[in-house]
């Protein structure tokens, strides 16, 4: 019995993004401290400049895994996020070290009105994509399950005599 | 010690505690000739006067308030709306004869009023200190203000004083943190590297032969900075003074008889004297009888708008708000104007600034001189000690109530600050606590309400907070229980000195470092002569204590350091040529103590041109150069003066050139506005946090790539100094600017390490900051060094609906160590009314302040998307803001382009921003131009911003003395404000235009013989040399008329506008040309055919 690799990536987004929801609380509450004046803008941008490009990492790690996995409509979800971090980091200020915000504009009321709202709608898109990956990962253990008891009962017809261990398998 | 003069006193005063009324007419008495057009003293500043005469019944004039009488009897001073007609609406509209001239329309008792206003003025003015205009002059009523147990604030003022005036600070004495460094027992020979690998030689400057001990102390103070020397009384209200002399017998009693805290010197008590007087007097006398009819009449064919009113001048405090405007008989009538309008008008009369003006008919809109900033419609109490336009201005001067109404004006809110200006009388507390609201941190300002005595409401948050029982006693008038009579809560500008919870640190002594360039460009440039012989002129007037610190950087390829350690026989120059780890060979003795060190200083000032004359280093490694100096200055913070005369291309923050000259002219986008490294940015970052501001100088004919470059000065609070094609011998006229740019830069106030917060009333948010600073949270401004000529903008954003309250307040307060060592407090602070309609809203529009607003969103827009995005936004706002104006509160249409009255110079304005350097395509412009001209655009006080974006014509061959100004014995000539169109100049004249940092006298090829002769010198109009930039000093009445007036327009800003003498056939004329803004090109549109563009689009 093995999960199939299909599996194995749901499984594996599924806690990638249970990372990413916390990247994206953070965030969220790195700007509204930011809003709040509790924080210096150049201490804020050096903690959150250096977690842009892991979140970005990982998410485009998972999404390599989906497309070797050929999960298309699982990997045409996340394109679109994949394009705007792209693009996102494509047009980044001009900036030595990675990262994405800059001391001196992110004060800049637009700027910081849209961090917040790309945040929240960050931590809705992957909390929505943790649970699609509870789904898809339950989906595709159940599938697994399924067609190992196809497989079972295919080669049980065959052979008759060994009847008894899989229904065992199958209550699992 | 301070407290105890209060409490001392406080027992005296309990006595008399309301007795103040009469014993403070007198004392206004004394102080109005002393202290000119005070800020607190506008007597005329009535916005009864400034939109309608009003019907005297409605609207009593009331000079002095109520609170002469028994304070019992008016409880709530501050709370202005109380029992008022509904809000500030009737003043818009109370006009009794709907389109009469003003000065005819006035009631009898309110032109008195008016005349008698004004006439305070003339005395002042007359009697203003000598030197009116002078920067620095401390004239300071000497005796009279030193208390006998405080310490005399005046002189410990932050102004530029001849030390031999200034006593050692010796209160600050336990702050110098650092050791002097005479006491570092270093040998002075070549045994102290740190490193011998990086290897440093030490060669020894030929010590110059004979003492210099700068016998040139300057006499502090370059004449004129700051307001314009114009505060002539036509200024307060469009009330024209009525014809004849203003009747300066009847001098009203002030409106605040007891703002007399600046004035009253023997009066005042000893808790706070004015300072900064120094510019005292700033109110010139305008001519008093000046004839309406004076100027040249109009060229037929135009709708004659005529001036009825006084000629204004340039930028001036408490300037009415629109011209005074005869109405264009062929304007819409009021009828057209939607029923709101109507309605709030009283006797059914168009404000002024609502006349609807076509603009496709009329073509003479420019008022007689310059145009000044409108009146908030406020309650006349407010008004009168709201804070100077100057200083704190908004772009709409009535705030809408909510932000859909906001969206709906489609003009941008935002406020302009020039916090830091030199101002000529500004009351200084000093108390022991600083009364702030407990939950906003507010300052008490002139806006607050009392509740009763003992507890005042914030006008900014709404909490009610409690009366100190140190603010229960008034210094000023000596007595006990008006705490709103004290200075704080009668001037909307005012100054704390800091007690010791606003410091995190020692405050720090002045430190100044000088980082040249050296390189064989730099020494070709030549300004290494002029910039040491200016520093050595200045060298006694660099503002500062005892404790100020000096350093010299020089770099090329490699960096220099100089060993300016008391006890040497002369400087030693250390070089380290490690660009790439860069640290510091001696750091105790780099920079060194001024005072100590002084000759030291000297020699190496006389020494250093002849240094480098040899030198053929090529490369400039300034990355390196800024680091070390920012690891000097790190400690304590202080100014770094960067001179750069090229592209940097060694080491950290090596750039390339990023220019094609070829794209110049370009129609297209224009690339490389952004930086190209953030090397200087994080560079100015780290100076920021360390307090250390970095201002550069750049100097080049070649391309520099300021677009980076400038960021080490804009995020670090510097200023930035170009000067394109500077050459010693090929172009004089940069010379002399750069000259008189030192001088005031080296000489000028200047505040350390310090924060600026803009606080404004809840459900107002700040949208965005336009300057040089670096922005530390929401609504604080982090400025390293702030100067007198520094600007600042402001967008503001309606977050919460603003229905119940009428007016709106915005506090600017700026926090800084003097270079006294002392910590102040300036404060600010502005209120406007909130209105409703959006009729009330285009009324209260300031033109020019939206003009300002908009040319730095547009920077911004040019930098983060691109030019072209920027210039199409700039002609949105203003097609946005008309068809709003037409659609919404013109109710018949008519053809034509409509505008409201104060509105009616947008076009023209966005146009010439179009035009301008900064924005404009198709001309040929060099990136470098391009960047600083945005610069200044961001960074110049909205008073001088507005010559950059739309330079001042004059026609000069004629100058009169008719309507003339006298300013100190000099007479200023008044010529007319002419439109920038070449229809307007003539063959037969000399025109002058005035552009903010250079002036262009343009002589027509058949000028009068005479101008040539008598203000040239010279026979004829061939024989005027190419070049000239000087007029001659002729003996004649003519050539003193036009020296005094080109003088007089240069000091009136605070840096010096090189003057051109240009002819048909000169090099610069396109330059010239250029500025003609009204005229067609080949890549713009004039002036008429933009105006039908506009129209075009609004009627879509």
């Amino acid at each position: 019995m093995a999960f199939t690799f299909a599996a194995f990536c749901y499984m594996l987004a599924l806690l990638l993004t249970a990372a990413l929801i916390f990247f994206a609380i953070w965030h969220i509450i790195a700007f509204d401290e930011l809003k709040t004046d509790y924080k210096n803008p150049i201490d804020q941008c050096n903690t959150l400049n250096p977690l842009v490009l892991p979140e970005y990492l990982i998410h485009f790690f998972f999404c390599v895994m989906f497309f070797c996995a050929a999960e298309w409509l699982t990997l045409f979800l996340n394109l679109p996020l994949l394009a705007y971090h792209v693009w996102r980091y494509m047009s980044r200020p001009v900036m030595s070290c990675p990262g994405l915000y800059d001391p001196t504009t992110i004060m800049n009321a637009d700027i910081l009105a849209y961090c917040q709202k790309e945040g929240w709608c960050k931590l809705a898109f992957y909390l929505l994509s943790f649970f699609y990956y509870l789904y898809g990962c339950d989906k595709k253990k159940n599938l697994s399950v399924a067609m190992e008891i196809l497989h079972c009962t295919l080669v049980d017809s065959s052979k008759n005599d060994r009847r008894v261990r899989h229904p065992q398998t199958t209550k699992t | 010690m301070s407290t105890a003069g209060v409490n001392s006193q406080n027992g005296t005063g309990t006595g008399q505690t309301y007795a103040n009324g009469p014993t403070q007419a007198p004392a206004s008495l004394h102080q109005v000739p002393g202290i000119g057009s005070g800020m607190t003293h506008q007597p005329a500043y009535n916005p009864l006067q400034a939109k309608a005469p009003t019907p005297p019944g409605l609207y009593p004039y009331q000079p002095v308030p109520s609170f002469n009488s028994s304070p019992s009897a008016q409880p709530l001073l501050s709370s202005p709306l109380v029992g008022r007609p509904p809000s500030h609406t009737p003043p818009l509209s109370a006009s009794p004869g709907p389109r009469l001239p003003h000065g005819h329309a006035t009631p009898p008792p309110l032109a008195a009023a008016a005349a008698v206003s004004s006439s305070s003025y003339y005395p002042s003015s007359q009697h203003s200190m000598a030197p009116t205009w002078q920067f620095n002059t401390v004239p300071q009523l000497p005796g009279s203000v030193a208390p006998a147990n405080v310490p005399f604030r005046g002189t410990v003022g932050n102004h530029v004083n001849p030390p031999a005036s200034l006593p050692a600070a010796t209160s600050s004495a336990p702050f110098s943190s650092t050791p002097p460094p005479l006491n570092n027992p270093q040998p002075p020979g070549p045994g102290i590297p740190p490193t011998s690998m990086h290897g440093y030689t030490q060669p020894g400057l030929a010590p110059s032969p004979g003492n210099f001990m700068s016998p040139h102390t300057y006499p502090h103070g370059r004449p004129g900075f700051g307001p314009p020397p114009t505060g002539p009384p036509p200024a307060m209200k469009p009330t024209p003074p009525p014809p004849g002399a203003p009747v300066t017998s009847a001098t009203p009693p002030p409106p605040k008889a007891d703002g007399a805290l600046t004035g009253n010197g023997p009066h005042a008590p000893n808790n706070f004297n004015h300072v900064d007087n120094k510019m005292a007097g700033q109110t010139q006398p305008g001519p008093p009888n000046r004839h309406v009819g004076h100027y040249p009449s109009l060229p037929p064919g135009y709708q004659n708008t005529s001036h009825a009113g006084p000629p204004m001048h340039p930028p001036q405090p408490y300037t009415q708000p629109t011209q005074p405007y005869q109405q264009s008989l062929s304007g819409p009538g009021p009828a057209q104007l939607s029923p709101s309008l109507a309605a709030m008008s009283l006797q059914s009369s168009t404000p002024e600034a609502l006349r609807v003006v076509n603009l496709l008919q009329e073509r003479n809109l420019l008022p007689p001189t310059a145009v000044s900033a409108p009146t908030p419609c406020l309650p006349q109490d407010l008004q009168k000690i709201n804070c100077n336009p100057e200083v704190f201005r908004s772009t709409l001067t009535s705030i809408p109530q909510s932000q859909s109404l906001l969206n709906k004006a489609k003009m941008p809110l935002g406020l302009l600050l020039h916090p830091f200006k030199d101002l000529s009388q500004l009351p200084v507390v000093t108390s022991s606590t600083i009364v702030r609201c407990r939950s906003c941190r507010t300052y008490i300002n002139p806006f607050v309400s009392f509740l009763d005595q003992r507890r005042w409401k914030c006008n900014l948050c709404y909490r009610v907070n409690d009366v100190p029982e140190e603010f229960m006693y008034n210094p000023v008038s000596r007595s006990y229980g008006e705490p709103h009579k004290r200075p704080e809560v009668q001037n909307a500008t005012i100054e704390f000195i800091a007690p010791s919870e606003y410091m995190l640190r020692p405050p720090q002594p002045a430190v100044y470092l000088f980082v040249l360039d050296v390189s064989h460009n730099a020494v070709e440039t030549g300004y290494l002569t002029v910039f040491c012989q200016s520093l050595l002129e200045n060298i006694n007037a660099l503002p500062g204590d005892s404790r100020t610190k000096v350093g010299f950087i020089t770099f090329d390829s490699t960096i220099h350091f100089y060993n300016l350690q008391e006890g040497l026989s002369q400087p030693q120059m250390l070089i380290v040529s490690d660009i790439e780890e860069i640290f510091l060979p001696t750091p105790d003795s780099l920079l060194v103590n001024l005072n100590e060190c002084k000759e030291l200083v000297q020699d190496l000032l006389k020494s250093l041109p002849n240094l480098f004359l040899k030198t053929m280093e090529t490369q400039s490694a300034l990355g390196s150069a800024l680091q070390a100096a920012f690891k000097l200055l790190s400690p304590t913070g202080g100014r770094m003066s960067v001179f750069q005369t090229q592209l940097p291309n060694l080491g950290m923050g090596a750039l390339q050139s990023r220019e094609d000259p070829n794209q110049r002219a370009s129609a297209k986008d224009i690339q490389h506005l952004s930086p190209a490294t953030d090397f200087y940015k994080k560079l100015a970052l780290d100076c920021s946090g360390q307090q250390v501001a970095v201002d550069l100088f750049l100097l080049s004919a070649q391309y520099c790539d300021l677009a980076s470059l400038g960021c080490i000065s804009r995020y670090s609070a510097g200023s930035v100094y170009h000067y394109p094609s500077y050459h010693q011998q090929h172009n004089p006229a940069q010379v002399e600017r750069f000259q008189k740019d030192l001088k005031r830069y080296l000489t000028r106030k200047i505040g350390f390490e310090a924060v600026m917060r803009i606080r404004c009333t809840k459900g107002l948010s700040i949208h965005t900051f336009h300057g040089n600073f670096f922005v530390r949270s929401t609504d604080l401004l982090s400025l390293p060094n702030v100067n007198p000529d520094a600007g600042f903008a402001v967008q503001m954003s309606i977050e919460e609906n603003l229905d119940d309250m009428q007016v709106v307040s915005f506090q600017a307060a700026l926090l800084y160590t003097s270079s006294k060592g002392e910590r102040r407090i300036r404060v600010h602070t502005l209120c406007l009314p909130v209105v409703s309609s959006l009729s009330d809203i285009f009324a209260g529009a300031d033109v020019q302040a939206i003009t300002g607003l908009l040319a730095c969103m547009a920077v911004d827009r040019s930098v983060t998307a691109s030019l072209s995005d920027a210039r199409d936004a700039m002609t949105n706002a203003v097609i946005d803001s008309l068809s709003s104006y037409r659609h919404s509160v013109l109710t018949i249409q008519q053809p034509g382009l409509l505008a409201p009255a104060c509105l009616r110079l947008f076009p023209l304005y966005i146009l010439a921003l179009l035009k301008q350097r900064a924005f404009r395509t198709g001309t040929s412009t060099r990136l470098d131009d391009r960047v600083f001209a945005m610069y200044q655009l961001k960074y110049q006080p909205l008073a001088y911003s507005v010559l950059l974006i739309h330079p001042a014509l004059y026609r000069v061959d004629d100058l009169t003395d008719e309507g003339a100004l006298n300013i100190s014995e000099r007479t200023i000539p008044q010529p007319r404000l002419l439109q920038l169109s070449v229809e307007k100049l003539s063959r037969e004249g000399a025109f002058l235009m005035d552009a903010g940092t250079v002036m262009y006298l343009w002589i027509g090829r058949n000028c009068h013989s005479n101008f040539l002769t008598q203000v040239l010198g010279v026979p004829s109009c061939s024989s005027v040399p190419e070049n000239l930039y000087l007029l001659p000093e002729l003996d004649t009445a003519e050539s003193q008329r036009t020296r005094a007036f080109v003088g007089w327009l240069r000091d009136q800003r605070p840096f010096f506008p090189s003057l051109h003498i240009i002819k048909d056939e000169s090099q610069l004329k396109p330059h010239f040309m250029q500025n003609m803004i009204e005229d067609r090109t080949e890549s713009a549109l004039s002036y008429y055919e933009f105006l039908l563009h506009l129209q075009q689009q609004i009627s879509k």
